[in-house]
């Protein structure tokens, strides 16, 4: 799955029968993702929006399914994600807000010893447009192109694409990586497959204050990157004050680290030009 | 959540960890009879304690009394102290430097200890200080004490010691679901024993739920900003004049931004969430209102928050709540049409660009 998502991408949604997981597995439906299971206990041979629904995991593997969504509330995700490992799921993508980050690290890494992907929490999800689409973004922003994206956030995640997709690009795919500050995989882990994607030819790289995960991306980008293919960065919270959580858990500047100042100046060192505001992100790719 | 050093001292005791023996007042009648010195300690969640004059000493029993009456209901940079700790005073031979926090970027645990402790961690050369992350996979294992033991160049006997905090600190950190677990200084008295001085634990917030022991008022929240997040919104307080509701954290912050770079300082941070309903606008106009902004800036992109809900629940509060400031809005997104008819229709100014909407803002906070 050098896209993280691809035509042989077989989607289980773990917390179907709730209302964002129901809504959004016919969304994800409508956009050509092969959503071939739900997981709800004790729904045993139902369907919801068409689609057949299991006790399990285990048992919805039946279904070919290689790839979960988890959407369930925030006290369940560290069983759900447990329960998706143990069935063999290849790619896990956690929705769910509010997770506790010491739940966060013992996921990742019993993933990330396994080889498996992990993808949020906190995030809206992974589309590859015209083929698959594991989430909520909304399914109208899209059009198939040479970009790719990946963001921090949800909502400036839409803007941006709707922006790029309005001024004539489109994208190979868009991934949220989540809001957390504990997540999955980062910028790094996704810079590789941008500059290994031959479709991709332009970078977009949307980040925010907390951690430093865009300072190593910048060095990532001096060290590894592949001239040929373009950068653009844009990062908010350049007007957060210190030491308060703006939205997401992970959006925080503590102890001096974190500060947009930091990862901009990163960036234009690694030859990345940085949009003041959303809109000028599609002028950058030019 | 941060709890208050004697919260994290009464953890440290279950856990093992030495703590100096003590007793928490809320009122001078509370004060036990005086058998020894004792540090008279305020207990608020503010770093630079000492600093700004919160601890006091009775070496005398005399002293005691004058220094309660002190410190109880003193402010202390705008905090009004209302708990003390006495606790007896240590006779300290040398100070150490020892905590477990989580280091983001390698998505860890990370022990870090000094030989140079009792002063703030930051501001000690990079050579005196041991940092080691933690695979959580492997958990707390007796060598990571020794390691430590070494580098701080303890004999067998401190090191012992020092080793079994340290385990002691990592079963806190991982059972409470600790941000931080911090003791600065841990102090090495004349007796030979390591004891912790102080505490510092911070405890994540996401994990309250099985930790309902715990449920501190964070007092760097301002009142309105509690309100707002029993709520359930995402709020902050800023220092500008324009009001803002946005949805989704990155959005919101981006309208922030772009409204500093305009020289438009924004009054607060609204993330309206992703929510469908026009009571959630209504109720957040009622916060944005309560922190008095000069003008107001909405701004959505529509996905499964629709533009024509968010428009109702615009026209909606504007009755409600008789708004008279200026208010500027901008729908993008899912259902973006149908939504600024709505508000023109209501004598609303609506944009579909961002960056107008911006201008525009800003443009009226100018004029007043």
């Amino acid at each position: 799955m050098g896209y993280i998502v691809d035509e042989n991408t077989k989607v289980v949604v773990q917390g179907i029968t709730g209302h964002q997981g129901s809504f959004h597995a016919g969304e994800m439906i409508k956009f050509g993702t092969k959503v071939v299971a739900g997981v709800s206990p004790g729904k045993k041979g139902t369907q919801h929006n068409g689609i057949p629904v299991f006790d399990s995991v285990m048992d919805a593997m039946s279904t070919g399914a290689n790839a979960t969504m988890i959407s369930v509330p925030a006290p369940y995700v560290k069983d759900a994600a447990y329960e998706a490992i143990d069935a063999g799921i290849k790619l896990i993508y956690i929705l769910t807000e509010h997770v506790p980050f010491h739940d966060t690290l013992e996921i990742f890494h019993q993933t990330n010893v396994r080889g498996i992907r992990l993808l949020g929490p906190n995030g809206p999800g992974v589309t590859r447009p015209g083929v698959c689409k594991i989430g909520i973004m909304p399914n109208q922003i899209f059009r198939k192109g040479d970009v790719a994206v990946a963001s921090r956030s949800g909502t400036l995640t839409y803007e941006i694409v709707n922006a790029i997709t309005q001024s004539g690009f489109g994208e190979t795919t868009v991934i949220g990586l989540g809001g957390d500050p504990v997540v999955g995989m980062t910028f790094i882990d996704v810079l590789k497959l941008f500059y290994e994607d031959p479709e991709t030819r332009r970078i977009v790289l949307v980040g925010e204050i907390g951690g430093n995960n865009e300072e190593k991306a910048a060095r990532y980008i001096i060290e590894h990157g592949d001239k040929r293919k373009k950068v653009v960065a844009y990062i908010t919270g350049r007007s957060a004050p210190k030491g308060k959580r703006m939205g997401h858990a992970g959006a925080i500047i503590e102890r001096g680290v974190g500060t947009a100042e930091s990862k901009i100046k990163a960036f234009t060192e690694a030859g990345v030009k940085v949009a003041d505001y959303p809109d000028d992100v599609p002028g950058l790719l030019k | 959540m941060n709890l208050y050093e004697y919260q994290g001292k009464q953890l440290f005791s279950r856990y093992n960890i030495p703590v100096p023996g003590g007793y928490v007042v809320d009122s001078i009648d509370k004060l036990k009879k005086f058998e020894h010195p004792v540090v008279v300690k305020s207990q608020i969640l503010l770093g630079g304690r000492g600093k700004s004059g919160g601890i006091k000493f009775a070496r005398k029993p005399e002293e005691l009394v004058p220094a309660v009456k002190d410190l109880l209901g003193a402010k202390i940079r705008d905090y009004t102290v209302k708990q003390l700790l006495i606790e007896e005073m240590l006779d300290i031979k040398k100070e150490f430097y020892i905590s477990i926090a989580l280091n983001r970027t390698e998505r860890k645990p990370v022990i870090i200890t000094s030989p140079s402790g009792g002063v703030e961690i930051e501001t000690v050369p990079d050579d005196k200080i041991f940092r080691k992350n933690l695979d959580p996979l492997l958990g707390y294992s007796a060598f990571l004490g020794k390691e430590a033991s070494s580098f701080m160049g303890f004999d067998r006997d401190l090191s012992a010691q020092f080793s079994k905090i340290l385990q002691q600190m990592y079963a806190l950190f991982i059972e409470y679901d600790c941000e931080l677990v911090e003791v600065n200084p841990l102090v090495l008295t004349g007796d030979g024993k390591l004891v912790a001085a102080d505490s510092k634990v911070v405890v994540d917030n996401d994990s309250l739920f099985r930790h309902k022991d715990l449920n501190n008022e964070d007092p760097e929240k301002t009142p309105l900003e509690r309100e707002a997040n029993e709520k359930g919104y995402s709020f902050v307080e800023l220092d500008g004049k324009i009001g803002v509701i946005a949805n989704g954290a990155g959005l919101t912050m981006a309208t922030l931004d772009a409204l500093t770079l305009h020289n438009g300082k924004p009054r607060n941070f609204l993330d309206l969430g992703g929510t469908d309903s026009t009571e959630i606008v209504v109720n957040a106009f009622d916060l944005v209102l309560k922190a008095k902004p000069t003008a107001i800036l909405v701004n959505i992109f529509g996905g499964v928050t629709k533009c024509d809900t968010v428009a109702a629940g615009i026209v909606e509060a504007k009755k409600t709540y008789n708004i008279k400031q200026p208010m500027v809005v901008r729908l993008s997104g899912v259902r973006e049409d149908e939504g600024r008819k709505i508000l023109t229709d209501n004598g609303i100014d609506a944009f579909s660009e961002m960056m107008k909407a911006i201008e525009k803002v800003v443009s009226y906070v100018k004029v007043n």
